[in-house]
C-alpha cells in the first residue's frame, strides 16, 4: 500500500475538496477532519454546497480536485457502491426509499453488501443461502426494532408516516454496517417531540461505535448533539469549532443573517 | 416480538395463496390437457399448439426478469431467441455441410440446450455491458436496434445460415435407451407411452412442461433472494440502490443476461420442436408479443405472466387466425347465402390487425396493471387514493 | 477528451474519409447518391420531428407515428382521386389539386393523431410507463389494419402529378421532384422552428417538455399542449406521407413500420427531444442509408442504420445535438 495511513483517530479526512459544475463552484477548497466516534455537523444557509459535499464523499459526484480519505484509504473517485462497501452509509435529504418494497425488504437491501450468496446459490436455494436469508431477516428485524418501526415490517415503505420513513432510511443505512453514517437533514419536517427522539437515536447509533456526520438546519438539534461543527457558505468553509465557538463567530452570523445585521 | 410481526404478514400470504391456486390450476390443466384434447379432437394438433404456447410462456418468464424485476425495457428480446434457435439449428442439422465449413454437425440436443443458453447470455452481456449504464429508455432503443439487426444478419450470412431458405431438417432430441426401459415401448411390459420425439408431439409437450416448471422454480428462487431484492431496489431508485452498496451495472447485467439465457434456451427448444428455423420467425412482432404477454399478465408477477402468455397466445395464434372460419360457420348456420358468407369471412380475415391492435389498446385501458398484477403494480395505481386517506388521518391526529 | 467522445470522433472521421475517397474516385455517382440521400433524408426528418416532439413532451416512443405517416399517403391518394388530375404531366388542375390536397391531408392526419392521443394515451398518463407504450403498439397495428382493410396487402399506386422536368449536369441527374421534396421539407421545418420559438403555444410546449408540473402551475393547459404536440407532429407526418407518395408514387400498408423505425433512429441520432437535432438526424440517416444502399449493398442498410443507432447511444448517449444532462 502506497497510501499513507491516516492518524488512527480520524475516520474521514477531506483535503482541499473542490467541486465545480461548469462555472459554478459548489464546494470550494474545503478541508475537514472527522474524528472517530464523534458527531460532526455541517451547517450553512441553503445552497451552501452541503449536500454536494456529501455527494462527493459518497461517490455520487466525482470531485473536481482534492482528496477524500476514509479510514486511512484514499477513496477519491470511488463509485457509490464501492464507498458503501468500505463503510460509509447515508440518508438522503429528500427521502429515497424503495417505495414499493416492504420495510423489511428495504433493510434487507441495506444488508446486501454484507451477504455472500452468489447467483448460483440463490438460483438453487442452497442450504447456505437459506441460512443466510434467515439470518439476514432476523438482523433486518433487529435494525427495524433499533429505530422503533418493527411493527411496520410488512408494510410498503411508501405507506409509512413521514417520520417513520426517516427512521426506515436510517435503519437501511445502518444495515450496511457502516463505520461512518452520513445523515442529510434528518430532522427536517419533524415535530419538537420527534426531534428529541431523533437526538436519542443518534446517541444510540454513536453507542454502536459509528461516527455520525450530519447536515442539519435545526440549531437546537445541531447544538444539542454535535461535538464539532463546520459552517459552509457559498461552498467555502467559513468556520469550524465547538457549538459555542461557532455560535459566536461573526462570519457565521453574517452568513445567516446577512451583512447588515 | 417477531412472531407477532410475521402473523401480520397477511397481505403477503394472500398473494402467495393466490399464486398457489394459480399454479395448482395450471398443473392440473397441464396434466389433463393432452389426454382431453386427443380424446376430443382425435389428433395431436392441439397438443402441438400447446407446446408452442409453452415456448412463449418460457420466453415471457425470462423477459419478466428483465422488465418486471429489474425494470429494464427490452424491445429486442426475439434476437436472443433467434441466437438460441440458430445455435441449435446450425450444429444439429446438415446445414453446415454446404457452408464454407464443409462439415455437418450433429451435436446432441440436451447439450445444445445449455450451449444455446450460454451463447444467448453471452450475447446479452456483450450488448448490455456498454449500454446498461444508459438511462432506461436508451436501453429500450438499443435493444430495439439489436432486435432488428440480428435476424437481418442471419438473413445476410446466407452462406452459413441458408438465409431466406431457412435451416431445415433439424435433429430431434433422442433419449438414451435406459430411460425408455422395458416398461415402455412396444414390448410386453408397456406401462407408459413410448417417449419418442420423432413423431410424437406429446413428447415435446411433456418436455416443455418440465422446462417451464423448472423455470418457475428457479426464477422464484431468484426473486426471493439477495439478487431479486437488488433488482427491485434498482427498479425503485437506482441512486439509493448504489448508495446501499449495490453495483448497479453488474446487477442489471445479470438481469439482462439471465433474461437472454431464457430466450436462448427457448430458442433451442423451438428449433428442435419445429425442426425449421428461418430469420422471419424472430422479427420485432415476436419481441412485442412477448413484451405484451409480460405487461398484460402483470409485470413482476410470475403466475400472472404465465396467464398473460397463455391468454395472448390463444388470442394471437388461435382465436384471430380462426375467426374467418368461425364467422363462416356462424353465417352458414343462420342461413346466409354462400356469397355473403364468403365476403364476411374475407372481411374478418382482413380485420386481423385491427382486432389485435384493438385488443391491445382495450386491454391496457381497462387493466393497465395487467390481469394478475404483482402487489407492487396494484399498489402503484391505488397509491394516490391511499395517500389522500393518510393525509386526512394525519390531519385528524394533528388537531 | 473522454473515451466515448474519442470513439465517436474516430467513427465519424473514418466514415468521412471513406466517403471522401468515393467522392474523389467517382464524383458523378457520389453526387447522385448524395441527392437521393438528401431527398430520402428530408422525408425521414419530417417523420423524426413527430417522434422527437412527442418523446420530448410525454416520454413516449410513439410507435403509431410511422403509420400516421403512411396513412397520410393513403388519404392523399384517395383525395387526389376526386380531382381530374392528369398523370405523367403537369397541368393547372394538378397544381390546384396539389395546393388543396397537401394541406388537407396534413389537417386530416393532425385530427386523427389528436383523436389517437385522446383515446389511447391520455387515459394512461398516470398509469405504469409501459401501458401507453403497449397502446402505442396497439394503435400501430390498428392503423396498419385500417390500411390493410382499405387496399389489401399489395402496394397502392399514388398519382404521379409532379412535373417531369429534369436536367443533367456533368452526368448527374437532377429532377424537379428532388428539388420539390427538399424545398417543401425545408419550408415545413422552418415554419415549425418559428412556431416553437415565437408563438405562445410553442413556448408552452417547450415549458411542458421541461417540467410538466411547473408548467401546469404556471397556468399552462397541459392536455391542450400535449394535444397540440400530437397535432403538429401529425401535420409533419402527413406532409411526409404526401411527399413520399408524390416522389415514389407507391405505398403499402407496412411502410410505416420500417421507415418509422428509421425515422425514430434519426430522432435519437439528433438527440431525442431536440427539434433541430431530429431534422439534422433525418438528413444524416437518409444520407447514410443512401450511401449504404449503393456502396455496401441494400441488404446491409438495416444493419448499418441500426448499428449506427447502437453506436451513437454507446458513444454519445445524448445524440448529436442533445445536451448532456447530469443524471440525478
Amino acid at each position: 500500500m502506497s497510501e499513507q495511513p491516516a492518524p488512527a483517530d480520524n475516520i474521514l479526512e477531506l483535503t482541499d475538496l473542490t467541486k465545480r459544475f461548469g462555472g459554478l463552484v459548489a464546494v470550494d477548497n474545503v478541508s475537514l477532519n472527522i474524528k472517530r466516534g464523534e458527531v460532526f455537523a455541517l451547517i450553512g444557509p441553503n445552497g451552501a454546497g452541503k449536500t454536494t459535499l456529501f455527494n462527493n464523499v459518497t461517490g455520487l459526484f466525482q470531485p473536481t480536485s482534492g482528496r477524500v480519505v476514509f479510514d486511512g484509504r484514499d477513496i477519491t473517485g470511488s463509485k457509490p457502491h464501492q464507498v458503501a462497501r468500505r463503510g460509509i452509509a447515508r440518508t438522503f435529504q429528500n427521502i429515497r426509499l424503495f417505495d414499493y418494497m416492504t420495510c423489511l425488504d428495504n433493510v434487507r437491501v441495506g444488508r446486501h453488501v454484507r451477504m455472500k450468496a452468489t447467483v448460483f446459490d440463490s438460483l438453487f436455494k442452497l442450504p447456505r443461502e437459506r441460512r443466510e436469508e434467515e439470518r439476514v431477516t432476523e438482523e433486518a428485524m433487529e435494525f427495524l426494532r433499533f429505530v422503533g418501526i418493527a411493527k411496520h415490517a410488512d408494510q410498503y415503505a411508501r405507506n409509512l408516516a413521514y417520520g417513520q420513513q426517516r427512521r426506515l432510511e436510517i435503519a437501511r443505512a445502518l444495515a450496511t454496517d457502516p463505520k461512518l453514517l452520513l445523515l442529510d437533514e434528518p430532522a427536517a419536517g419533524f415535530t419538537p417531540q420527534e426531534k428529541v427522539e431523533l437526538m436519542k437515536l443518534v446517541k444510540k447509533i454513536l453507542g454502536r461505535g459509528i461516527t455520525v456526520f450530519l447536515i442539519e438546519h435545526d440549531m437546537k438539534v445541531v447544538m444539542g448533539i454535535s461535538e464539532r461543527i463546520v459552517v459552509l457558505d457559498h461552498g467555502e468553509k467559513i468556520a469550524e469549532g465547538s457549538p459555542d465557538e461557532v455560535r459566536k463567530d461573526v462570519r457565521v452570523i453574517e452568513a445567516y443573517l446577512g451583512k447588515s445585521a | 416480538m417477531s412472531t407477532s410481526v410475521f402473523t401480520r404478514l397477511h397481505l403477503r400470504d394472500r398473494i402467495r395463496d393466490r399464486d398457489t391456486a394459480v399454479y395448482s390450476i395450471l398443473l392440473i390443466l397441464a396434466l389433463v390437457f393432452p389426454m382431453a384434447s386427443i380424446y376430443a379432437t382425435d389428433g395431436t394438433a392441439l397438443v402441438s399448439q400447446a407446446t408452442r404456447a409453452g415456448t412463449f410462456v418460457l420466453l415471457a418468464i425470462g423477459l419478466n426478469v428483465v422488465v418486471g424485476f429489474a425494470g429494464l425495457l427490452d424491445l429486442g428480446y426475439a434476437a436472443f431467441y433467434a441466437i438460441g434457435a440458430y445455435s441449435y439449428a446450425l450444429f444439429a442439422s446438415t446445414q453446415l455441410a454446404s457452408s464454407p465449413a464443409h462439415h455437418a454437425f450433429h451435436l446432441p440436443f440436451w447439450l445444445m440446450l445449455f450451449v444455446a443458453l450460454f451463447v444467448a447470455a453471452a450475447a446479452g452481456a456483450v450488448l448490455g455491458f456498454p449500454t446498461l449504464r444508459l438511462r432506461g429508455d436508451y436501453l429500450a432503443i438499443v435493444t430495439l436496434g439489436f432486435g432488428e439487426i440480428v435476424p437481418q444478419l442471419f438473413y445476410n450470412f446466407d452462406q452459413w445460415t441458408g438465409g431466406i431458405n431457412a435451416v431445415g431438417g433439424i435433429d430431434q432430441p433422442t433419449l438414451p435407451a435406459w430411460i425408455q426401459g422395458p416398461w415402455s415401448g412396444d414390448g410386453p411390459f408397456q406401462v407408459v407411452r413410448n417417449f419418442n420425439f420423432g413423431g410424437d408431439p406429446v413428447a415435446f409437450y411433456v418436455l416443455i412442461c418440465i422446462l417451464i416448471a423448472a423455470a418457475i422454480i428457479l426464477v422464484n428462487n431468484l426473486y426471493r433472494s439477495r439478487l431479486g431484492r437488488a433488482w427491485m431496489a434498482i427498479r425503485e431508485d437506482e441512486v439509493a440502490a448504489a448508495a446501499m452498496g449495490i453495483n448497479t451495472v453488474t446487477t442489471k447485467l445479470l438481469a439482462f443476461g439471465i433474461g437472454a439465457s431464457f430466450s436462448g434456451f427457448a430458442g433451442a427448444f423451438y428449433g428442435a420442436n419445429v425442426s425449421l428455423v428461418s430469420p422471419d420467425s424472430f422479427l420485432f412482432i415476436v419481441s412485442i408479443t412477448v413484451l405484451v404477454m409480460v405487461v398484460l399478465g402483470g409485470m413482476g408477477n410470475i403466475s400472472g405472466v404465465i396467464i398473460g402468455a397463455l391468454v395472448l397466445y390463444y388470442v394471437v395464434y388461435y382465436l384471430i387466425p380462426g375467426l374467418p372460419e368461425n364467422v363462416r360457420s356462424l353465417a352458414n348456420s343462420i342461413g346466409l347465402s354462400s356469397e355473403t358468407t364468403r365476403s364476411l369471412a374475407d372481411a374478418t380475415q382482413h380485420l386481423n390487425y385491427i382486432i389485435y391492435g384493438g385488443i391491445l389498446v382495450a386491454m391496457m385501458l381497462l387493466r393497465p396493471q395487467g390481469l394478475l398484477p404483482s402487489r407492487v403494480r396494484e399498489q402503484e395505481l391505488k397509491h394516490a387514493a391511499v395517500q389522500e386517506e393518510e393525509a386526512a388521518v394525519e390531519m385528524e391526529h394533528a388537531t | 477528451m473522454s473515451l466515448p467522445d474519442f470513439g465517436f470522433y474516430v467513427l465519424c472521421a473514418t466514415a468521412i474519409v471513406l466517403l471522401a475517397a468515393q467522392a474523389v474516385i467517382h464524383p458523378g455517382e457520389f453526387v447522385q447518391v448524395f441527392i437521393f440521400g438528401l431527398t430520402q433524408g428530408s422525408i425521414y426528418a419530417l417523420v423524426a420531428l413527430g417522434y422527437t416532439m412527442v418523446y420530448g413532451i410525454i416520454e413516449l416512443i410513439n410507435f403509431a407515428h410511422g403509420d400516421v405517416f403512411t396513412l397520410g399517403a393513403y388519404v392523399g391518394s384517395a383525395i387526389l382521386g376526386f380531382f381530374a388530375i392528369s398523370e405523367g404531366g403537369f397541368t393547372t388542375v394538378n397544381l390546384i389539386a396539389l395546393l388543396l390536397v397537401f394541406p388537407a391531408v396534413m389537417l386530416v392526419m393532425g385530427g386523427i393523431n389528436v383523436a389517437i392521443e385522446r383515446v389511447a394515451y391520455r387515459p394512461l398518463r398516470n398509469a405504469p410507463r409501459l401501458a401507453p407504450l403497449i397502446t402505442a403498439i396497439g394503435m400501430s397495428f390498428f392503423l396498419e389494419g385500417v390500411m390493410f382493410l382499405w387496399h389489401g396487402p399489395a402496394t397502392v399506386h399514388f398519382p404521379d402529378i409532379l412535373p417531369k422536368a429534369a436536367t443533367t449536369v456533368a452526368g448527374v441527374f437532377f429532377g424537379f421532384k428532388d428539388v420539390f421534396v427538399v424545398v417543401v421539407a425545408a419550408i415545413l421545418v422552418a415554419l415549425l422552428a418559428i412556431f416553437i420559438n415565437r408563438t405562445k403555444l410553442g413556448k408552452a410546449m417547450r415549458a411542458t417538455a421541461q417540467d410538466r408540473d411547473a408548467a401546469q402551475l404556471m397556468g399552462i393547459d397541459i392536455n391542450r399542449t400535449i394535444a397540440a404536440t400530437f397535432f403538429i407532429g401529425a401535420l409533419l407526418a402527413g406532409a411526409g406521407g404526401m411527399i413520399w407518395g408524390l416522389y415514389y408514387n407507391t405505398v403499402y400498408y407496412q411502410l410505416g413500420f420500417r421507415s418509422g423505425l428509421i425515422a425514430f433512429t434519426a430522432a435519437v441520432f439528433g438527440g431525442i427531444g431536440n427539434i433541430p437535432g431530429a431534422a439534422l438526424g433525418g438528413l444524416i440517416i437518409g444520407l447514410i442509408a443512401a450511401f449504404s444502399d449503393s456502396y455496401i449493398g441494400s441488404k446491409w442498410t438495416q444493419v448499418v442504420v441500426f448499428g449506427i443507432l447502437i453506436g451513437v447511444l454507446v458513444f454519445r448517449p445524448t445524440g448529436l445535438l442533445g445536451m448532456r444532462v447530469p443524471e440525478k
